[in-house]
């Protein structure tokens, strides 16, 4: 995002109410995970966090996360139907609260999503304004606001990744905005997670995810697209 | 160019010295900033005035109830009221500003201008001003222009959110885009126009955000209908040149200093005013989900 706010951060966005962290937000939080999925799941399990643990039915964010998870957008009036979308497309949920996880975001969300045997967790948090932070997939730290192109990317821990994905990234010409790495445990797997601020061609994903020490790679595009 | 939405005066000098009308510096400041053409800018203004105007038809068509109950179709019993108080346009003006808030409460589409808890104000005065005057649908969106560059300004000294900054921050602003729009729309000059925005400011400052059960519903709904009348009242005094005496920029500093200063239990957390009455905590229980789990510490993620 630039530092100067837009016209249409004044006149808009246009949305589905009551609150932008409570709707807009979450729903966007469903659709970065969605996308980590590969579709919309067959089954969910919905954590609410913090103040969302209290809040989330009198403000529709279990409408707002559901609609999200069924690849609905943030201006979509179908959304206060999700209840019944859900139902129409098979997708099996369960909602939890949990009070006191104070080591998250007040209003963080966990997604965890099964489809054709895959499943993935996704930590969430809605930061205001419709503007999200996707903080974990799959335990690794992630951290990325979903606002343009964000390449996931689990490889065996080599020396040389970073700079060899970079540059590759580079060919395209796709400005990286920012790059992190996680590690987790001791299986010599790295999460290299990098945003990016234009789109990357097919045929490239396709090679990064040929290489021979990428264990996975997901790629996701704009989210309100 | 950047300066030119940072402060009042110099957004007036600046058009005065480039002899440029007020909503095409705003234009200018789009297309510098985001580099978005003008053609594309008009066209998202129309799609937000559309969604304004069907928030406000859909509110006094539709069934408006929110999930707590708070919100039950208030703005067509007040659309459809026989006894009018002023005049029959005033209580348009009420029952469309409740409307299209009314809409927000119970998860329909809205515009958020500035914010979601405001949705109600701009469309509320617009529509009702469109219908009055015979106006066209390109010189409200030059009045949504003007409204925005307001914006960018109380956002940059002030602030346009109720957690930071209270209700005078969302639904105040929402007044002065308002008011500010009016007096455009009725070919008031720019001298006009920011004294309706001082006047307005003046009018809302100090305003809490202490909405019950931490919903935007109450008092939200009826502050957007009151900030769509002190909209209007604040466009009749400044097209008549009467001067707010404290220049804008004052104004909006006040606002600023106001919201820096404001306790956090009036900041949305609904812990202070309307949210913490005996009622107010009597339909929290009620509505707020009370079967939470709490994890035992071992068990917290890391
Ligand atoms: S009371 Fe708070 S939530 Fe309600 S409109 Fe005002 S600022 Fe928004």
């Amino acid at each position: 995002m630039g530092t100067k706010s837009s016209v249409f951060d004044m006149i808009g966005p246009v949305m589905i109410g009551p609150s932008s962290s409570h709707t807009a937000g979450v729903v966007r939080i469903a659709r970065a995970a969605i996308k980590v999925l590969g579709g919309i799941p067959e089954e969910a399990v919905i954590t609410f966090y913090n103040s969302f643990a209290r809040t989330y039915e009198g403000h529709g964010s279990d409408l707002a996360i559901l609609g999200g998870l069924l690849d609905l957008k943030t201006d979509d009036s179908n959304i206060k139907k999700s209840f019944e979308l859900a139902k129409e497309k098979g997708l099996k949920y369960t909602f939890k609260s949990i009070g006191n996880a104070s080591v998250y975001h007040p209003n963080t969300i966990k997604l965890n999503l099964t489809k054709n045997g895959r499943k993935i967790e996704v930590i969430g948090e809605s930061l205001g304004g419709g503007i999200i932070n996707i903080a974990e997939v799959d335990g690794f730290h992630a951290n990325f606001s979903a606002q343009s192109h964000t390449l996931i990317l689990k490889a065996q821990d080599i020396s040389g990744a970073i700079a060899f994905i970079s540059s590759v990234i580079a060919q395209e010409k796709a400005n990286i905005a920012t790059m992190s790495v996680s590690r987790k445990g001791k299986n010599d797997i790295a999460c290299h997670v990098i945003e990016m601020d234009s789109g990357i061609q097919p045929i490239t994903i396709e090679y990064l995810r040929s290489l021979p020490w990428v264990k996975e790679l997901i790629y996701i595009p704009d989210i309100d697209l | 160019m950047s300066y030119l939405f940072e402060s009042f005066t110099g957004w007036k000098a600046y058009c005065e010295n480039n002899d440029k009308k007020i909503f095409q510096t705003v234009i200018e400041y789009e297309t510098a900033q985001k580099g978005k053409s003008e053609e594309v800018i008009w066209s998202n203004l129309q799609k937000a005035y559309t969604v304004m105007k069907d928030a406000v038809d859909t509110g006094l068509k539709e069934d408006m109830t929110s999930r707590s109950g708070m919100i039950n179709n208030g703005a067509k019993k007040v659309y459809n009221h026989p006894k009018s108080v002023l005049s029959p346009e005033f209580q348009k003006l009420i029952s469309r500003a409740l409307a299209a808030k009314e809409v927000n409460s119970c998860m329909g589409r809205v515009v958020a201008a500035p914010t979601a808890g405001a949705s109600g104000i701009l469309p509320g005065t617009l529509y009702t001003l469109q219908e009055i005057h015979q106006l066209s649908d390109g010189k409200i969106l030059e009045g949504l222009l003007v409204g925005a560059g307001i914006a960018l300004i109380i956002e940059q000294k002030a602030s346009l959110a109720g957690a930071v900054g209270g209700c005078q921050a969302e639904t105040g602003s929402a007044a002065a885009m308002a008011a500010g729009a009016i007096v455009y729309c009725l070919d008031g000059n720019i001298d006009q126009i920011f004294n309706a925005v001082a006047i307005t400011i003046q009018c809302m400052l100090g305003l809490v955000c202490d909405p019950v059960a931490g919903l935007v519903e109450i008092p939200c709904v009826v502050r957007n209908a009151s900030a769509a009348a002190i909209a209007n009242s604040s466009a009749q005094i400044a097209l008549a040149n009467v001067s707010a005496v404290i220049p804008v920029d004052e104004c909006v500093e006040a606002m600023g200093e106001i919201g820096a200063n404001m306790e956090t239990k009036y900041k949305e957390t609904a812990l202070g005013g309307l949210a913490a009455t005996l009622t107010g905590q009597e339909i929290s229980k009620k509505v707020l989900i009370q079967d939470i789990e709490i994890l035992p510490d071992e068990d917290l993620p890391e």
